[in-house]
């Protein structure tokens, strides 16, 4: 399975966490497609917590991590 | 000639009750602009660096820059310029609130404060006028409350800044406070306000608007043109409104960077219990903002049966993950008492982090914390904790309330100390971010974030995503976040407009607004003096070369869980490689680099 968590604005009407079976994806680009998420509302995607893009491959075991823009100090 | 300047400092000696008018020197003013620039400058000029931080020698300098009070976006900072008893070296702390508009409003671009008063006072300012009354039936009045009463006496349309108890006890940890939940939080500038037993600030302003701007039409076309980026850009636009800088919480433990239990762990599992997200589900009430700011980052939030200001990213970690923590109720507490007490709500919670280590390691005894233990993770010791850190009594709330340098190597293991220069580290691990590890180590006011936030190219991918497992380039990036930083700081704008603004931009707003004809990389030049002459002070100060390093556990302890594990700070390249770009050896500028900032003043010394 594929963990798939969701920050901030995107949790609403996905919840916080969910799980994918890894046969069904290829990458992180195919996760979006699946939660209707524009590609340009996801400021950071990672995977396994590390920065990556939507044509990136995700495998069984990993966990992704997407937020809308964010920030602070 | 219009210049957004009123042209007027007030020099207030408070051992003879001496105030007098000076003039702003233009000349000076144009080398550094305002704010934390020009504050230094006058510091530098007037021998504090050598002064003992808590005499009478110190001086404190409330300063605002051109563009403070001013139509643009987000321009309502203030600055406390100071020599810092927590660090010993240059204190710049720098708060929004609508104080520092109403100090400029008033007609002052900076007050200098000297000399001990004989007796507790305040200050009120009315426009031209000054006068110090007497503050001794205020003394031990938390700063909210102190706040109500102020402005009772002279009047709801006035601004109030203040010491809380932690102050007036001169605990290293004391913050300025202003409008009830700003702070001018951090190197202990409220400790410096009350070794001057001065309480408060009270302004009061007939102006409503700055009168004093050079091109009042190009102004108005900078700040149309920059409200349109800052709006159309997702993060100023929308993000820090929604979520605040607490949406952090989950980006930066994401990476595997959130400290955890006084940094022996970088990876919170229950980070989310306390992050931007669920702060709005449970408590937010809605956004805050400062003065003219369209971003309303701030918090308010319902806490019991009250509304007050919400816990920033900085106090949701270091309450929450470093302390072992994971309840937000207790952080939202806590921040409040932080508030209420006037305390730097960083450099508190990492402390009790740390005492929280040595707690954990046998070198502090349950015996000696009078009845309420330094276990991790405990409500009560968080609560009561920064009570006492607030007001301190007993040596073990003394030794806290001095910070975690002064309190680890008392029990003689300053290795558990995770601070720089004596200021505890923000809140991003720098074994996981290379970049900002550079900033921690060289900041001239000790650790800080807020002094060039890489976080912002290594995590947000703002204006470029880096790599934040690299070196390579690292020492450039963080030189010219530095620089900028200083310029922004300088003419009294919101850092956090540079989420969508650049050195284009703040240009042409301060060359409306001061008639200035800066191009970009000249205003970088401009930020670059200000590093330097900051520099400069804190060698005059004493510093040495090895206190810009980093904590030993952050070059030889790798990260011991979550996704950035194993890694640890390669400050070791990115130093020399930083001091190279600064025109730097053994940390401090040579003369060339100073002749070629026109830091003629400072050659040879």
């Amino acid at each position: 399975m594929i963990e798939v968590r969701f920050f901030a604005t995107l949790r609403t009407d996905r919840g916080k966490i969910t799980q994918v079976p890894a046969e069904e994806v290829s990458t992180a680009g195919d996760l979006l497609r699946r939660f209707e998420i524009p590609a340009e509302e996801v400021a950071i995607l990672l995977i396994n917590g590390f920065h990556s893009k939507p044509e990136d491959a995700v495998k069984d075991g990993d966990v992704i991590s997407l937020f809308p823009p964010v920030g602070g100090g | 000639m219009s210049n957004a300047y009123y042209e007027k400092i007030a020099r207030i000696n408070l051992t003879t009750g001496e105030i007098k008018a000076e003039p702003l020197d233009l000349e000076v003013a144009k080398k550094f602009i305002g704010g934390r620039g020009l504050g230094t400058k006058i510091l530098y000029d007037e021998g504090v660096a050598a002064v003992d931080p808590l005499s009478p020698d110190n001086k404190l300098v409330y300063i605002t820059g051109p563009m403070t009070g001013s139509n643009s976006p987000s321009s309502g900072r203030y600055m406390v310029v100071t020599k810092s008893p927590l660090t010993g070296m240059i204190a710049c702390a720098n708060s929004g609130g609508i104080w520092g508009a109403k100090l400029k409003f008033a007609g002052w671009d900076a007050l200098i404060v000297e000399g001990q008063a004989p007796d507790w006072c305040y200050l009120n300012i009315e426009d031209d006028k000054i006068e110090i009354l007497d503050a001794r039936e205020y003394l031990g009045v938390l700063s909210e409350e102190l706040d109500d009463k102020l402005k009772e006496k002279h009047g709801a349309e006035c601004s109030v800044l203040n010491i809380g108890p932690a102050g007036e006890k001169q605990v290293l940890l004391a913050a300025v406070m202003n409008d009830k939940d700003r702070a001018a939080g951090r190197s202990g500038t409220g400790a410096v306000m009350g070794s001057k037993k001065l309480k408060a600030i009270v302004v009061k302003a007939t102006r409503k608007q700055l009168d004093v701007i050079a091109d009042v039409d190009a102004l108005k076309e900078a700040n149309k043109a920059c409200l349109k980026i800052m709006t159309d850009n997702p993060l100023t636009g929308a993000g820090l409104r929604a979520l605040g800088t607490a949406s952090l919480v989950n980006v930066i433990n994401g990476i595997g960077a959130l400290p955890t239990k006084n940094w022996q762990e970088s990876y919170c599992p229950t980070a989310d219990q306390f992050s931007g997200e669920t702060l709005a589900e449970k408590y937010l009430v809605k956004p805050g903002a400062c003065f003219h700011c369209p971003i309303a980052c701030g918090r308010i939030i319902k806490h019991d049966d009250k509304v007050v200001g919400g816990p920033e990213y900085e106090p949701l970690w270091a309450y929450g993950s470093d302390c072992g923590n994971d309840d937000l109720y207790t952080i939202d507490e806590a921040n409040r008492l932080c508030n209420e007490y006037g305390l730097d709500a960083i450099g508190v919670p990492c402390t009790i982090a740390a005492a929280m280590e040595l707690y954990q390691r046998g070198f502090i005894k349950e015996e000696d914390c009078a009845g309420v233990p330094l276990e991790w993770g405990s409500k009560e010791a968080l609560i009561e904790w920064t009570k006492r850190m607030g007001d301190p009594k007993t040596e073990l709330d003394w030794l806290m309330s001095s910070g975690s340098a002064r309190l680890c190597e008392h029990y003689g293991h300053p290795e558990f100390s995770m601070s720089v220069k004596k200021q505890e580290i923000p809140a991003y691990d720098a074994r996981a971010i290379q970049g900002i590890g550079i900033n921690y180590a060289t900041a001239n006011c000790g650790a800080a974030h807020v002094r060039g936030y890489m976080i912002a190219p290594e995590v947000l991918g703002i204006p470029a995503q880096l790599d934040r497992t690299v070196t390579d380039e690292k020492a450039g990036w963080a030189k010219t976040f530095q620089d900028l930083t200083a310029a922004i700081d300088s003419m009294g704008t919101c850092l956090f407009t540079s989420f969508a603004l650049g050195a284009p931009e703040y240009a042409s707003l301060l060359n409306a607004a001061t008639g200035t004809n800066y191009t970009p990389e000249e205003l970088l030049e401009v930020g670059d003096r200000i590093f330097n002459i900051e520099r400069m002070f804190n060698k005059a100060a004493g510093m040495k070369p090895e206190d810009d390093r980093l904590p030993k556990r952050l070059l030889t302890e790798p990260i011991s869980n979550g996704p950035s594990k194993g890694m640890v700070s390669k400050l070791d390249i990115t130093l020399p490689q930083y001091y190279a770009a600064r025109g730097w050896v053994d940390a401090f500028p040579t003369d060339e680099t100073l002749k070629k900032l026109g830091l003629d003043e400072c050659i040879g010394k």
